[in-house]
């Protein structure tokens, strides 16, 4: 880890003062992710700014019937709290099928939608990653790619979102409150807050430089049944090869709503919405499933040891499409 | 707001154990190498050093976390358990007598770190929070076996002990094992 100068702020205007006077300077909340990366040299900060103090540790209920859940309210408060289990259990689900207990007591909500991939060459210095080394090139195309993305990846990175949280935020479209180092704020969708590989790996997310997450907000809860699946390599602790959330109402025997997100497969947390589009108003059967799967899957681009995702989160989707429809 | 310039020192207070500790590092400094090099509390074990294996696991403010994913400097006023405030040879923590009692591990690397793991998963337990494993989100019961399992996931026993370990953690289940964390 090279050296860095540190200060620690308990203000978002001491965080946005200390931003101005260092403008490189990165923002460490819970660590679990960038610090892990600054051990092994991917992430090399010259100047770090401790944003842990802040008071953004609170879950709100707001007007609209929704919640605002501080940046750095942990992974387990999230997941354990009173409102989220009842109103958005998907929500919960998907960070419990998250890291671990010890992470998810450190791991904020903005870290978390920050995280970077776990794309192996992305942490190994001494391979070829335009993610972490712009122009030098994609050692995972080509190469041992299993974990990779099959959808939204480009020529230059096939970099996976490891994220599940973000997964479960995206079904239940959630926006992103920030506040740039002038005091103006900004709220942005998850899909406005990242952004594709493109010919611009490097570039996780459309932040600003110095622009600092405060909160998310859930809108009011989505009616109908919540399911959050995971299929990994291990029973736990492990990141997903295929997840699915999605959220479907039922009624009179035809789908009355339908939302759906992706992780595993997309180098962001995947949502279709001419797919569920297509769900809705419809008698539920395996024909229309397939369907679906079929519209998710268009242009789904496997890269050889990634190709079996394909099929998976096909399977994946119909199984919680036929769980979340069936004698509803 | 003042900036801790690199490469030079600077002083961070915090509880550990009980005991206020004052110490001067540099801001790289983990809460894993604070306490075993600065302080030479060395029961806290260094595995693998990135979170995976949990090894470092010690309680702040009642919650476990990986040390070693955590910088010192992050802590500054913060109540910090590690191994040797959770029991002695003469005072054995349950959990410790447990692990003794049940053959909860073969070399004992990992075992701090399961011991205080296993302190704050029990805590959570009381607290009712649910885990990946539980049927209902809205009213998490009871420990079993495949709860335990699941919630210890991030303590690595290389030795594979975890038949063991598991069944010292669900000997302490119905015991009071909270008052430390």
């Amino acid at each position: 880890m090279i050296a860095f100068d540190y200060a620690r702020v308990d203000t978002v205007d001491a965080a946005r003062e200390a931003q101005r006077d260092r403008p490189e300077a990165r923002f460490i909340a819970g660590g679990t992710n960038l610090l892990d990366l600054m051990k092994v040299d991917v992430e090399r900060p010259r100047h770090v700014i401790d944003i842990s103090a802040l008071p953004l540790r609170t879950v709100e209920e707001a007007d609209d019937g929704g919640l605002r859940i501080g940046a750095l309210v942990t992974n387990a408060d999230v997941a354990a709290h009173p409102l989220i289990r009842s109103r958005y259990p998907v929500l919960s689900r998907a960070l419990l099928s998250g890291a671990t207990g010890q992470l998810r007591n450190k791991a904020t909500t903005a870290g978390n939608l920050l995280q970077r991939t776990r794309c192996y060459f992305f942490y190994d210095t001494a391979s070829a990653c335009n993610k972490r080394q712009p122009g030098s090139g994609c050692d995972a195309i080509g190469g041992f790619n299993r974990i990779m993305a099959v959808l939204g990846t480009s020529d230059h990175c096939i970099a996976s979102h490891p994220s599940d949280m973000a997964v479960a935020m995206r079904v239940l479209d959630a926006t992103v409150e920030t506040v740039d180092s002038a005091g103006g704020t900004r709220t942005r969708t998850l899909e406005q807050l990242y952004r594709l590989p493109g010919n611009t790996p490097h570039l996780d997310n459309q932040l600003e430089p110095g622009e600092l997450i405060t909160a998310v907000r859930l809108p009011a809860p989505l009616h109908g049944r919540h399911l959050y699946r995971k299929v990994r390599d291990r029973a736990s602790y492990a990141f997903a090869l295929v997840s699915v959330g999605g959220v479907v109402s039922v009624q009179s025997g035809r789908i009355a709503s339908a939302a759906f997100a992706f992780g595993g497969v997309g180098a962001m947390p995947w949502r279709n919405r001419e797919m569920e589009a297509h769900l809705i108003g419809q008698t539920p059967s395996a024909a229309l499933f397939a369907e679906a799967a079929d519209i998710l899957l268009a242009d789904a681009r496997g890269h050889g040891a990634n190709d079996f995702k394909i099929p998976l989160l096909r399977r994946t989707l119909i199984a919680c499409l036929t769980e979340l429809t069936e004698g509803a | 707001m003042e900036w801790i310039e690199a490469d030079t020192t600077a002083t961070v207070s915090l509880w550990i154990n009980g005991e206020p500790h004052s110490l001067s590092i540099d801001p790289r400094v983990t809460l894993l190498d604070a306490l075993r090099e600065h302080l030479h509390l060395t029961g806290t074990k260094k595995g693998c050093d990135h979170g995976q294996c949990g090894a470092c696991t010690v309680l702040v403010n009642g919650r476990r976390i990986n040390s070693c994913l955590s910088l010192a400097m992050a802590h500054q006023g913060d109540q910090v358990l590690t191994i040797e405030g959770v029991g002695s040879p003469a005072s054995l923590h349950p959990l410790q007598a447990a692990f003794v009692e049940h053959d909860g591990f073969q070399c004992g690397y990992c075992t701090p770190g399961q011991i205080c793991s296993a302190i704050g998963m029990l805590g959570e337990v009381r607290d009712g929070w649910p885990s990946h494993v539980t049927d209902d989100l809205d009213h998490a019961a009871g420990l079993d076996g495949h709860e335990v399992r699941e919630r210890m996931s991030g303590n690595i026993c290389r030795c594979s002990a975890y038949p063991n370990i598991v069944r010292a953690i669900l000997s302490c289940a119905d015991t009071d094992t909270g008052e430390l964390a």
